[in-house]
């Protein structure tokens, strides 16, 4: 157990360590985020006119937007750095030594999480420099922060799986579209009680990400809301099992082709 | 005889263009899914914006996205080719098209005209699948051609921004110093709402930004009531003059560094 977690710290610290020397990807992951925050919570403030809409503040309603869109980046991450092994060969020479697979999934997704959660320090200082308030408190704050890096983890693990499929950092990349596709087609802009149109209220609410961003949401804007916290992690951690189990049969195949 | 060698120089960039679009749909596929689902995710999740006090569109709200989404696709056409040149120069083909090329401002002008027509592939795709969504249309056939005029303005005027970047910098790396700016042009425009509704600094920013005015003439066309047309259309003509002469500048500068 021990050599694992030693093995586990080797390949985090490796990703962390390579996330940390591009600061050009760290500047634009962590800018780009506030950037649409300052942006549509000012455009679609106009929103919170709408009868029903559940704040006056479009700021704490949107808020939870860039933790998703963070927890998009280190999917990107996570999966470029992978892919980026995969192209140069590293990954079959590590094949060579005793590394064990577990190690190098878990690992790998360090680099990710660590930009998560720097990324998470700066939106909640903004986001609370700016006005937002947590209608659940302080130790609302320590939930919210845990349940945005058990989602950043559950991408980066989808990240994993990409990379695992594609076998490059480029087709880790070109996936952005699809993992953004399911960033707008969620609850992200209007609550889903509050979106008109029908297929789009459907396909909201058969998307995983509309209850982690409804998760993070309620307890910027409700409190303690036990059903809406539970099913965002309850989302967060399945995508998080399955993204590692099916990572790890990537694993197992990629490793028996090479 | 120099203006035959620079509309051949350009025809042969546009070709080229073309062709790597066609063999390669992975280049071409983004450049088309991210106005199609930025469309489905306004004009769907957003409509409801409509029965806020003080909206007045009488095409709807998917009429009155279909417009942004149009622009949208239009100046990140001209982003994605400025990628294309700096990739160009990256793998040093650049380099053999400047030594190739007897009147070389036919490279700019090939770049120019090649985002055009993969804009124009896009802007009839995106029109189909806003035609499928019930959009309605208020203008006649000549606000539609303003309306698209205004789009091919915005083609070549961000097209030129963003091949005046590629040619100084030389580099992929300089693709979001390409796309930020071009972003924020787009984002800082009444997007989701009319201007009047807008509050706070977003409007004074939305006031003061170009974009705003093409937008709101190309919304005026599609409704059928044309509004604020000489100001867009000198706001797109001012900002394509001024980056052709961005981006004839920077060929310049390419020129002069060799191409390397």
């Amino acid at each position: 157990m021990s050599l694992l977690a030693g093995q586990v710290a080797t390949i985090a610290g490796r990703s962390v360590w390579r996330t940390f020397r591009q600061p050009a990807v760290m500047v634009a992951n962590v800018s780009f985020p506030l950037l649409l925050l300052a942006v549509n919570s000012n455009g679609l403030r106009a929103a919170t006119n709408l009868p029903g809409f559940p704040t006056n503040s479009f700021l704490d309603f949107f808020l939870p937007f860039s933790f998703m869109q963070g927890a998009i980046f280190a999917a990107l991450v996570a999966g470029t750095d992978l892919g980026r092994d995969i192209d140069t060969g590293f990954l079959n020479r590590l094949a060579l030594t005793p590394m064990r697979g577990a190690a190098l999934l878990f690992g790998q997704l360090g680099g990710g999480v660590a930009l998560a959660a720097i990324q998470a320090a700066v939106y909640l200082t903004v986001g609370l420099a700016f006005g937002a308030r947590f209608d659940s408190g302080p130790i609302g704050i320590v939930v919210f922060l845990v349940l945005a890096l058990t989602i950043a983890l559950a991408f980066g693990s989808l990240g994993l799986v990409i990379a695992l499929r594609a076998g490059s950092g480029e087709g880790v990349q070109s996936s952005f579209p699809l993992l953004f596709f399911l960033l707008l087609i969620s609850s992200m802009n209007l609550p889903r009680n509050l979106i008109s149109v029908d297929w789009f209220r459907i396909a909201a609410t058969l998307n995983p990400v509309s209850y982690m961003i409804e998760g993070m949401r309620s307890l910027i804007i409700e409190g303690w809301n036990a059903t809406a916290i539970g099913l965002g992690f309850m989302f967060a951690v399945l995508l998080l099992i399955t993204g590692l189990g099916v990572a790890a049969l990537a694993l197992r195949t990629r490793m028996a082709r090479t | 005889m120099s203006q035959a060698s620079r509309a051949s120089v350009a025809f042969a960039v546009v070709y080229r263009y073309v062709r790597i679009q066609i063999s390669n749909p992975s280049l071409f596929f983004p450049y088309l899914l991210f106005p199609l689902m930025s469309f489905m995710a306004y004009a769907g999740g957003l409509s409801r914006l409509r029965a806020i006090p003080g909206f007045h569109y009488a095409s709807g709200y998917t009429s009155f996205q279909f417009v942004f989404i149009l622009l949208q696709s239009a100046a990140f056409g001209g982003v994605f080719t400025g990628f294309s040149i700096a990739r160009d120069f990256e793998y040093g083909f650049a380099r053999r098209l400047l030594i190739a090329a007897p009147r070389r401002s036919g490279l700019v002008i090939g770049y120019v005209c090649a985002a055009l027509v993969r804009w124009g592939v896009v802007a009839t795709i995106v029109t189909i699948v806003g035609l499928l969504a019930r959009m309605q249309i208020g203008g006649n056939g000549i606000d539609l051609l303003g309306l698209y005029t205004l789009g091919g303005i915005v083609n070549i005027a961000m097209t030129l921004w963003a091949a005046g970047v590629a040619l100084r910098t030389r580099s992929i790396q300089s693709g979001p110093l390409m796309q930020t700016p071009v972003f924020l042009l787009l984002f800082l425009a009444p997007v989701y709402v009319p201007l009047p509704l807008l509050r706070g600094w977003i409007h004074a920013a939305a006031t003061a930004n170009p974009m705003t005015y093409l937008l709101d003439a190309g919304r005026g066309f599609m409704d059928g009531h044309e509004t604020h047309v000489l100001l867009a259309f000198a706001a797109g003509l001012g900002l394509a003059v001024f980056f052709s002469v961005w981006a004839f500048r920077g060929l310049q500068r390419a020129e002069a560094a060799g191409g390397s």
